[in-house]
């Protein structure tokens, strides 16, 4: 997940008839069902496609760290509280796979935190929202992380050999994720009615942004039609949204909590609920970073990053000592 | 003589009690700085491994707070301990309340922690007491394990660049004054030592020094003038920050008490 609206520089799709032999050759193998390899041949529009997707997911993990972060020094007992930090511990794992699959891309660590306080880059619109009580974390595990897994399940057949991978190996994280977020919550709907309370107003509160968080209809979008045929992207953002709500709505129920959307019926002939829509101005003011913690997220990245520059300049200056003290002959 | 012997065997309990309280606060109270530093580290390498180290520490609470619970025999759990004692009933050293500061503090806590630590738990798993044998066994591994990074770094930024030679020697500076507690006995301690359930607070004083000025002279940095020594931790007399600390920490607790989580 965390890729939502990833360009692709495409006007339009070509067909196989405006290709080269070379861009031919390698569409033949994405149809093929092959994946593409590090040191292989790929068109430029493919490369920055997965470079931005790549990048968006890697900082997505590490701004995610802060919502939950915010709750690890109050987590209610020490078991919570150690699993908390596991999966905090986890997330900043995959940002790690993640940056480390586009560094297979041609584009360093640095570059794309650049990008990142720059503004230039986005992460998932989720994380700008506040974590106000212990319910949110139960609940940014169920649906923030349900949602993630819903999309990125499909990443695991993507084209790109090293994200293909490191999705994988991330998906089963994200279970023990989701199912963490689940029993959190389970276990406040046993207790007393404030702790119920808090959790209906977690889900109030976290059920659109979680929908959002599949980005708007895509299906007229040029960039999402050049994603599929690269496979990059496998599933429509609507096809992932429905498969969301029709997991997510009985889970709710089971729970004894109302989703807070009264257009939610059951559609006998689709065999899916119908829903309604998110507010997509709140989303595009989000994105443009003018939802409720754009500014504090970012500035928290921003400032850990400028605020180590010396750690991570002494260890570069530290090396070099070593390195030139390995030198034969060398004198000290 | 049958009544002198129960005597003892409460006086150990309570000996035993404080001890485990202190193991367990230790490593409650340093765990809960790190993971302060959620998403806020230097490198994202860093934060992983503080993430990490917080999680073994919490780890480690659980097993000696819950020891500390059956001991005392009034039926407290790990997590009351933890979430519902007052600062005055806390054991942990003053060091590992020290607020975070800049990273390079972080760091040089964590060290002068982690070599103090490292020893002391080598010293437990020689106990007379099987079970607190069995927790030092098991935290010796991972303790181990953060002693070496946290040794490593200190060097690496100590010798690094001018700016983290003076980051780490102000650290060190800050800090110093808070370790002679860790080579304090304290009664229980004494008791304790006789036993041979756990070593002198003193007798690990000339290996941390050893390995303190070992890892400082690889780091370039100068080793402070032994001056005034803070102490009391082990008493349960804290600094100002081990309130925010516990209002932090223990605030689902206290605001919803006796909810389930």
């Amino acid at each position: 997940m965390y890729a939502q609206m990833v360009k692709t520089d495409a006007s339009r799709v070509k067909s196989p008839d405006d290709m080269d032999s070379q861009e031919r050759a390698f569409q033949e193998r994405i149809d093929a069902g092959q994946k593409i390899e590090p040191k292989e041949w790929m068109p430029e529009g493919y490369r920055k496609t997965l470079i931005r997707q790549i990048s968006q997911h890697a900082h997505s993990e590490i701004v995610g760290q802060l919502p939950e972060g915010n709750w690890i020094t109050r987590a209610p007992t020490l078991e919570r509280k150690a699993i908390l930090l596991a999966k905090v511990q986890d997330e900043a794992g995959h940002g790690l796979y993640l940056y480390c699959a586009a560094e297979t891309l041609g584009v360093s660590r640095d570059a794309l935190y650049e990008q990142l306080h720059s503004g230039k880059a986005k992460y998932s619109s989720i994380f700008n929202y506040p974590t106000l009580s212990w319910a949110d974390i139960g609940a940014i595990g169920w649906l923030v992380d349900g949602a993630a897994i819903m999309n990125q399940v499909p990443l695991q057949r993507c084209s790109y050999g090293p994200y293909s991978r490191a999705m994988i190996r991330i998906c089963k994280e994200e279970s023990f994720h989701q199912r963490q977020g689940y029993d959190i919550l389970i276990k406040m709907m046993k207790g007393t009615p404030a702790q119920k309370a808090m959790v209906q107003d977690a889900l109030n509160r976290w059920w659109w942004p979680s929908l959002m968080m599949f980005g708007p209809s895509d299906d007229a979008s040029v960039h999402s039609v050049q994603s599929m045929a690269w496979k990059i992207k496998q599933n429509s953002n609507d096809e992932l949204r429905q498969k969301f709500v029709d997991q997510t709505v009985p889970q709710a129920e089971y729970l004894g909590l109302a989703v807070p959307d009264p257009d939610l019926k059951w559609n006998e002939e689709k065999g899916g609920y119908d829903f309604g829509e998110p507010d997509w101005n709140e989303f595009f003011e989000v994105i443009a970073g003018n939802g409720p913690c754009n500014a504090e997220r970012l500035g928290a990245r921003r400032t850990a990053w400028e605020d180590g520059a010396w750690f991570r300049d002494g260890l570069t200056a530290h090396a070099e000592k070593a390195a030139r003290r390995a030198q034969p002959g060398a004198a000290e | 003589m049958v009544q002198a012997t129960a005597m003892q065997a409460a006086v150990h309990r309570a000996a035993l009690f404080d001890f485990l309280l202190g193991m367990g606060d230790n490593t409650l109270i340093l765990g809960h700085r790190l993971s302060e530093w959620c998403g806020h580290a230097p490198a994202l390498e860093e934060d992983i491994a503080l993430a990490n180290t917080a999680l073994d520490l919490i780890g480690q609470t659980q097993l000696w707070l819950g020891l500390a619970g059956e001991v005392e025999g009034r039926g407290r759990s790990a997590d009351d301990l933890a979430y519902l004692r007052d600062a005055r009933d806390f054991r942990n050293l003053l060091l590992t309340e020290r607020p975070n500061g800049e990273y390079g503090r972080t760091l040089m806590r964590q060290f002068l922690f982690d070599a103090w630590h490292f020893l002391f738990l080598k010293g437990l798993r020689v106990s007379s007491e099987p079970r607190i044998a069995g927790i030092a066994e098991k935290a010796s591994k991972e303790v181990a394990y953060h002693l070496e990074r946290s040794r490593d770094l200190v060097i690496r930024l100590g010798d690094g660049t001018a700016e983290s030679h003076a980051r780490l020697q102000e650290a060190l500076d800050d800090l110093w004054p808070y370790t002679g507690e860790m080579f304090v006995s304290e009664a229980h301690d004494l008791a304790l030592a006789a036993a041979g359930v756990a070593p002198g607070a003193e007798s690990l004083k000339a290996d941390w020094e050893a390995l303190a000025a070992e890892t400082l002279r690889a780091a370039t940095l100068e080793k402070p003038e032994d001056r005034y020594m803070h102490g009391g931790g082990k008493r349960g007399l804290h600094t100002e920050h081990l309130g925010y600390v516990l209002a932090e920490m223990q605030f689902l607790q206290r605001a919803y008490p006796g909810a389930s989580w």
